[in-house]
């Protein structure tokens, strides 16, 4: 068997070559990881395994085992989504959940990024709608609210 | 689609013990960034994989023979090269090649020893260790450890000279001499995710080029005519003489990606910007 964890919560499935993508959607029902090429060029299929983005398409569940995989489900980021909204950085919404975890693995590796490493962090996922520029922003926006956050979150905890 | 079934070998031996009475369609998969999808798109068949992916014996960057040689492990993803001070202080052109193979998805999983047991053409890690002599480590239960030179490594249009109960273990790359400046170009669609139109890699220590080209030829090739000119004209040949060179050196053709006429062309583009750069070609 492979276990492992998948949002913070134990998985144990069979013991095989199926793509990770195929047992997050038809084993576990998590349908928010979104098939897109099938092949690792479009990053519609991305999920964080630790604190790496990877395409799901691409590994087998055999490679999973004793991991954290993380999930649109499970990316608990307010700020990110928010700013996927507020900026108008989602549109058909079929790259939206890959590009939302490439974007956290990003920020957390890089909490302040400039537009040249969001660009590079985002370079595997392929959006048909927006254009990439409201995406962007909307990275930048979350890595600022983040940011506000932490900082307010530190003021009150000084004394 | 049913799913092959999958070995998990814990240890090297054992994974070699495998291999040793490999039934037929026994496939090996480390980062699985080329098998997957061949796999997925029925290209390739499998009854079983043996995933490496587990042996950390298989992983490791580290300096040898008195800080002459890098050693990479089989499983070294194109992340940790990326992420290596070793590989920054000694030899960052992997670092920058890294930095354009797929995206950080793909990083994250991509292998050297896939890269080179995959043996595509448009291998992009590849003319780097073509252009160092690299040396190929490969085990088995058979015939125990063996080195290969990379020029004997491939030996055919994806075909490499592995046995079937063979595996890839490590790299060693002898650093280039002091003086000697490497520099890594890759033509493509775009910077990300791009494969290769041209990808060519030049060793430039005063008047000796070292050279090697991919998405070229059948294989990634070392460019020894050019090199040959380049000497003959004691590091300063003319364009064109470099052009007729390596029109000799390489055998492109049409494909999806590209024309035969247009990886000439910009294969000897490259080259010359690069010689001229170095004011050492004569135009």
């Amino acid at each position: 068997m492979i276990r492992f964890r998948v949002n913070g919560r134990a998985a144990e499935v069979a013991e095989s070559g199926a793509r990770l993508l195929d047992v997050l959607r038809l084993e576990l029902g998590l349908c928010g990881t979104k098939e897109g090429c099938g092949e690792g060029e479009g990053g519609a299929c991305s999920v964080l395994i630790g604190e790496r983005v990877v395409n799901s398409c691409l590994v087998p569940v055999s490679q999973v085992d004793g991991c954290e995989v993380t999930t649109i489900e499970g990316l608990a980021s307010p700020a990110l989504a928010r700013a996927f909204v507020e900026e108008g950085g989602a549109q058909c919404g079929i790259c939206t959940p890959g590009m939302m975890c490439a974007a956290e693995a990003l920020l957390r590796a890089c909490p302040r990024p400039t537009i040249d490493q969001v660009r590079a962090a985002l370079a595997g996922n392929l959006c048909r709608c927006t254009g990439y520029t409201k995406i962007f922003a909307a990275v930048l926006r979350a890595a600022g609210e983040r940011a506000a956050g932490e900082q307010a979150a530190g003021e009150r905890a000084a004394p | 689609m049913m799913a092959p079934a999958v070995h998990r070998p814990r240890a090297l031996d054992a994974a070699l013990a495998l291999l040793a009475d490999a039934p037929p369609q026994l496939r090996i998969i480390a980062g699985g960034t080329d098998i997957m999808v061949m796999l997925h798109a029925g290209i390739t068949r499998a009854s079983a994989l043996v995933d490496l992916w587990q042996l950390d014996e298989l992983r490791g960057i580290a300096l040898e023979d008195g800080g002459r040689t890098l050693t990479l492990g089989a499983l070294t993803t194109y992340t940790d090269l990326i992420e290596s001070p070793l590989v920054q202080a000694h030899l960052p052109v992997a670092a920058e090649c890294a930095r354009t193979i797929g995206a950080v998805q793909i990083q994250n999983r991509g292998t050297v020893g896939g890269n080179l047991a995959n043996a595509s053409p448009a291998a992009d890690f590849v003319p780097i260790l073509s252009a160092l002599d690299a040396e190929i480590e490969l085990a088995s239960a058979r015939a125990g450890r063996r080195r290969v030179s990379i020029h004997d490594f491939f030996v055919g249009y994806r075909k490499t000279c592995l046995m079937p109960d063979e595996l890839l273990t490590r790299v060693r790359v002898p650093l280039p001499a002091p003086g000697e400046r490497l520099h890594y170009r890759k033509v493509g669609t775009r910077r990300a995710q791009a494969i290769s139109k041209v990808v060519l890699v030049a060793a430039i220590a005063g008047p000796t080029l070292r050279a090697a080209a991919g998405s070229v030829a059948a294989t990634v090739v070392r460019l020894r005519g050019t090199e040959a000119a380049c000497a003959a004209a004691r590091g300063r040949p003319t364009a064109s003489d470099l052009r007729a060179a390596l029109e000799r050196d390489i055998t492109p053709i049409d494909d999806v990606r590209s024309t035969a006429q247009y990886r000439r062309r910009v294969t000897g583009n490259i080259l010359c910007r690069l010689l001229l750069e170095q004011g050492a070609t004569r135009v």
